[in-house]
């Protein structure tokens, strides 16, 4: 069973070697190569699933030893995988929603002539995620890591001709930077403290107790500012936007699967390390609230299809993070909502990818309109995914969402209170840019506008092989809650890795539940009220303070600009200055001053033997001199 | 009266003392001198036509079986347990010796195919021609030259010549007595001097090279007699290890007649900076060195090449034996002088190589700052100094090898294009030629991965264990400056434009090829494996010294 770990993670591996270097012979067949490898990993993971429910609890973590890869006196790195329910989650989430995003990719990329190459960075992304989620220390999970910040920058840039998904991809990947280097810390003060990196070395209440409280705080915040920059949260959430320049699918992947899901993994997985330190603790729950607040306002401003989804991401990451943030009674639910989510927001985005690949292309839902009588699979399957994110009584969202809240109060005192507020003012938010897009794309009047080349939208529906996926993982956001939530069957499935934590909110659960509904549905009549019952202006309104700045993303952008960039550009002008003058000034005048010592030196060699002979005995001289002066001192 | 024949011879008193000479021992030094003396004969008594082939084979054996003794004396123990001084106390047998002989053996053999390269020149009047002039006593461009030319003659006497400078070098670091060093200065640089004067081409500035290599290389030479006449004058005797008893104040006997000037430290202090001087000289080491670039450049290349390679492994391996077996109860007298040398030599050649515009020239600057780097080891007096130095020697000799043999394959129709404009885009031309020839300035510069870092870092951290960390700041700088015109030679083959009318590689016989490939071979095993060869140089770096009570 072990050895089947390996080929997990091998198959997608195999398939980007293969897809990357194979040529233009695969052009044809590459990308049902890459789905069908795809298919495999989920086939392996399946198995190992099945193999694992049929154990007691306690035992069904696997581990699986490649080789050693670094093997130096006081310095052990193995390239190891350990399989325990937490990575089991994650294996089937990436491999399940990344199959089904390949099988979509089919249809969509079917014109596009960079297929092959396309299927091979998928292939790679969902590798590297694999490496992440299965590596059994620090060492090889940074390994993951940098490979899914790799792949996220090849195919967010994957349009490469277009400037903008260039700086796109550029963007994520120097905003991902800053957080790798927090994981590199982390791993370096980790190996300083504990002497290892390996999960089984430092995961363990003991042990780390033993290391300081400022040293584990440390730690914990460092692991913080690396899961911020994968996960886009606030402040290193400015990428996330820019990165729907990427394939559609990308996005679907990138939200869904991998990528933004890894930093929720790292903080759940370095639970033992959280647990002992409070104060990061508390910063984990701030940076989730502010992301979850800031992805909302930005998803309800925004009339970018893709990036009012995208802004929605950040929102329900900054859910996880803040249930993360609570300690044992929210790693589960924080879970829980990850794996829900995955269904869902993988649906949205394969339906904003129909759309837009019946609208050609395009991603302003003020032209879009009247759809859902053109596309009826997607109007279905979008509006279903729509109703779990909005937590509507009985789907997915409702009871991954509805947990975390309650968790939230449970926090107690007036923190309790604030992330609790926090949590169903998000609710209430999310409800409304939902509906509001809902409403935008499928009902309404037809406000289609021919795109650039003067061609009239002809609104069709995607070929079966999209629509499948979006079926399945319809069902998924359906369904996945409720069965999920009977008899704590998650929770007991993830307990004996993350533990579980029981506190009595000031709240019931029915209390909560009943709040998170009316708040849901006061967002729905919000958007009601604005977009359901007057007709959508083609071009929008100037709006208020508030809309304009969301509309730039809060200014994170004017931010960045004002706080890092131009500072840098100054320090590297004046780094500049500094090299050009001074630097190159020491060097160059060294060098010349040399040249000229060695051609004023070379005259004295003026080819006449007497003056060598006068040189020899002058030398002489000198030795003879110096050998008896030395005696004489 | 019948005379008494018998009244005219009388009994010896005593039977006559026959030194006994451990023929076997000194066996590498025997196999090529007299393979030498036999050059001279074939010279003499074989046609001239089968001349060349003779000679050649003749020294090719003879080097070959100089090294494969020098290797049966190794496996022996003569370089450790079993080392000895031969021949009535003359000539050392130990490590050092029988390590740099070696090292002599095989770069001698080496050049040896490089004086016998015939392909370089076009063939002038339908037979294939050397480097060195068909009648060297000739006026240059004479008619007597001409004549020469036309019947197409050689000059195979360069043959022996090799054959007796390399005899008289593998005597000059195992000699352990004054005279005997002398000798054999002498009898490594008279061949030497004769041999600079034969260049085929620009046979002037070659006879130029010549004379003022004799006219400075007899200067020193009396310096260093001069001095040995004064140790003499000290110590009674001119055997190593009496000087050294001397110096460290148990001397056997007094001798009578030179109780005056005995013990007396002025003598020896002055005799034995002459000495040394000599023996710098030799190295090529500032304020001694202006002989080297003149020379260098003048001497027919291949003459060039041996000799920067040979000379300097024996002159080393002399001063070593000097200063550690003789000298090291001078040791504080004489360390502070070598360190100003070894500083002015290694920032003069690096300085002065910056504005130099030959190829040749440039090299003889590179290698007077070797000589400094070198020096650096030898100062450190410990075994690591010894054992760094020699492999430095080792290393330096078949870079230098390689380096002057690429330089004859760069020709225009006037002979070597040896000024370095005449170089620029060789790289685009001849990608391979110009690329080993970058190697060898890597390792001359010490990049890492070649011999030339190996070597520098051994001499260098020896250096620094012994306490000298100002030497290795001095000598790390200098190594910077140095870097600056190896690279810059790399640049200007690879990344200028090829001039017009610039010179050609000439497509050489196996004989050049296989010594530019030995060396790059060496160059790089060397580099990336040093250890073996540096532990092999590190057991041979115990130097044998009689007993201070048998010494005469």
């Amino acid at each position: 069973m072990e050895s089947l770990i390996g080929g997990l993670v091998a198959a997608p591996l195999l398939g980007a070697a293969v897809l990357l270097t194979g040529g233009r012979r695969l052009d044809r067949s590459g990308h049902w190569l890459g789905t069908a490898l795809a298919g495999l990993s989920f086939v392996f993971a399946a198995v190992l699933f099945f193999d694992m429910l049929g154990k007691d609890a306690e035992e069904r973590t696997l581990t699986s030893h490649l080789f050693s890869w670094v093997p130096v006196e006081g310095f052990q790195a193995d390239v190891a995988f350990q399989l325990d329910q937490l990575s089991m989650t994650f294996v089937l989430l990436v491999t399940s929603v990344g199959s089904l995003i390949h099988l979509y990719s089919v249809g969509y990329m079917a014109h596009d002539e960079r297929r092959r190459r396309f299927f091979g960075y998928l292939n790679l992304f969902m590798g590297a995620m694999l490496l992440l989620v299965l590596a059994d220390n620090y060492l090889l999970l940074y390994v993951g890591w940098e490979g899914v910040g790799l792949a996220s920058f090849l195919l967010i840039g994957f349009w490469q001709h277009k400037p903008s998904a260039a700086t796109a991809a550029k963007k994520a990947f120097i905003v991902n930077r800053v957080g790798d280097v927090g994981l590199a810390i982390a791993i370096f003060l980790m190996f300083t403290t504990f002497g290892s990196f390996a999960f089984s070395a430092v995961l363990d209440e003991q042990v780390a107790a033993g290391a300081g409280q400022a040293t584990l705080t440390g730690i914990g915040l460092m692991l913080l500012l690396a899961a911020c920059g994968k996960s886009a949260q606030v402040p290193l959430q400015s990428w996330l936007g820019d990165a729907m320049e990427g394939p559609t699918p990308v996005s679907a992947l990138i939200h869904a699967a991998t990528m933004v899901t890894a930093g929720v993994y790292l903080v759940v997985r370095s639970a033992d390390i959280f647990n002992l330190t409070p104060d990061a603790q508390l910063v984990v729950t701030i940076v989730g609230a502010a992301s979850l607040l800031f992805g909302a306002f930005v998803a309800c401003a925004k009339d970018d299809i893709k990036k009012s989804l995208a802004g929605s991401t950040m929102s329900q990451i900054g859910y996880m993070m803040l249930a993360a943030g609570l300690g044992p009674i929210g790693y589960v639910f924080a879970i829980m909502h990850l794996v829900t989510h995955g269904f869902f927001k993988a649906g949205l985005f394969l339906g904003a990818g129909s759309v837009m690949h019946a609208m050609n292309d395009e991603v302003d839902m003020r032209r879009y309109g009247a759809l859902r009588r053109h596309m009826p699979v997607t109007f279905v399957t979008f509006g279903l995914a729509y109703l779990a994110i909005i937590g509507f009584p009985g789907l997915s969202g409702f009871f991954s969402k509805d947990e975390i809240i309650y968790a939230a109060f449970a926090k107690g005192g007036t923190q309790g209170w604030i992330l609790g507020g926090v949590t169903l003012l998000g609710a209430a938010l999310t409800a409304y840019y939902m509906t509001r897009m809902m409403l935008l794309t499928f009902f309404g009047e037809k406000r289609w506008q021919p795109d650039a080349a003067g061609r009239e939208p002809h609104p069709h529906e995607a070929p079966r092989v999209m629509t499948i996926p979006m079926i399945v993982l319809a069902v998924g956001s359906v369904g996945a809650g409720a069965y999920f939530s009977l008899g704590e069957r998650f929770a007991h499935w993830l307990e004996p890795v993350t533990g579980l934590g029981h506190e009595e909110a000031p709240l019931s659960h029915g209390m909560v539940s009943l709040a998170a509904t009316a708040v849901m549905l006061i967002g729905v009549a919000g958007a009601w009220a604005q977009y359901g019952r007057r007709p959508v202006p083609l071009v929008a309104p100037a709006g208020r303070w508030v809309t304009r700045a969301a509309r730039r993303d809060l200014l994170q952008d004017d931010f960045n600009h004002a706080v890092l960039v131009r500072p840098g550009n100054y320090l590297t002008r004046g780094l500049v200055y500094v090299d050009h003058k001074l630097v190159d000034g020491v060097v160059n005048g060294t060098a010349a001053a040399f040249g000229g010592l060695s051609g004023r030196l070379r005259r004295v060699q003026n080819g006449f033997a007497r003056s060598y002979a006068v040189s020899m005995f002058g030398g002489a001289a000198v030795l003879v001199a110096a050998t008896l002066l030395m005696r004489a001192v | 009266m019948s005379s008494d024949v018998s009244s005219l011879v009388t009994l010896a008193q005593t039977e006559p003392v026959f030194p006994e000479i451990q023929w076997a021992a000194l066996s590498p030094t025997l196999i090529v001198l007299g393979a030498a003396t036999l050059g001279i004969l074939v010279e003499a008594f074989v046609p001239r036509r089968a001349r060349y082939a003779t000679q050649l084979v003749l020294s090719v054996l003879a080097l070959a079986a100089a090294f494969s003794a020098v290797i049966v004396l190794a496996v022996g123990d003569y370089g450790t347990s079993e080392a000895l001084i031969a021949g009535a106390g003359a000539i050392a047998v130990d490590g050092p010796a029988l390590f740099l002989q070696g090292v002599l053996a095989l770069v001698a053999l080496v050049s040896v195919f490089l004086f016998a390269e015939r392909r370089l020149d076009p063939a002038e009047h339908g037979r294939p021609v050397d480097s060195f002039a068909a009648q060297p006593a000739a006026l240059p461009g004479g008619p007597a030259e001409q004549q020469a030319v036309r019947a197409g003659w050689m000059t195979t006497d360069v043959f022996p010549l090799l054959l007796f400078a390399t005899g008289g070098m593998m005597i000059f670091p195992a000699a352990n007595d004054l005279l005997v060093l002398f000798i054999a200065l002498e009898v490594l640089s008279l061949p030497l001097y004769m041999l600079c004067a034969l260049a085929r081409r620009r046979r002037l500035l070659s006879q130029e090279a010549a004379v003022k290599y004799f006219l400075l290389g007899a200067f020193a030479s009396a310096f260093l007699l001069f001095g040995i006449a004064l140790l003499y004058g000290y110590a009674g005797s001119l055997g190593y290890a009496r000087i050294a008893a001397v110096i460290g104040g148990t001397p056997p006997e007094l001798d009578p007649a030179l109780a005056a000037t005995m013990g007396n430290d002025a003598l020896l202090l002055i005799g034995g900076a002459m000495v040394l001087m000599g023996l710098l000289f030799k190295v090529g080491a500032v304020p001694f060195h202006m002989w080297t670039p003149d020379v260098y450049q003048g001497a027919p290349t291949p003459v060039t090449g041996f000799m920067a390679a040979a000379t300097k492994v024996a002159a080393f391996g002399a001063l070593l034996r000097l200063l550690y077996v003789v000298l090291p109860g001078l040791r504080w007298d004489w360390e502070p002088v070598l360190w100003g040398v070894a500083i002015l030599s290694m920032v003069a050649g690096a300085v002065i190589a910056i504005t130099q515009t030959d190829v040749k020239r440039l090299l003889a600057y590179s290698s007077i700052a070797h000589s400094g780097f070198i020096l650096a080891g030898v100062i450190a007096v410990s075994p690591d100094g010894v054992s760094s130095a020699l492999f430095y020697l080792a290393a330096y000799s078949f870079v230098t090898l390689g380096a002057f043999a690429v330089v004859t394959l760069v020709r225009d129709p006037q002979g070597e294009a040896t000024h370095l404009s005449k170089w620029a885009g060789l790289g685009r031309r001849s990608p391979l030629l110009a690329g080993v020839f970058a190697l060898f300035l890597l390792a001359f510069a010490g990049i890492p991965l070649t011999s030339g870092f190996a070597g520098k870092f051994a001499v260098f951290r020896a250096a620094a264990d012994a306490g000298a960390m100002g030497l290795v700041v001095v000598g790390v700088a200098a190594s910077a400056i140095a870097a600056f015109f190896y690279v810059r030679v790399i640049v200007l083959m690879f990344f200028s434009d090829p001039q017009p009318g610039g010179p050609s590689v000439v497509i050489p016989s196996p004989l050049t090829v296989s010594v530019v490939g030995l060396a790059a071979v060496v160059t790089l095993v060397l580099g990336i494996a040093p250890q073996y060869f540096l532990d092999l140089a590190g057991q041979a770096g115990v130097f044998v010294q009689q007993a201070a009570a048998t010494a005469r």
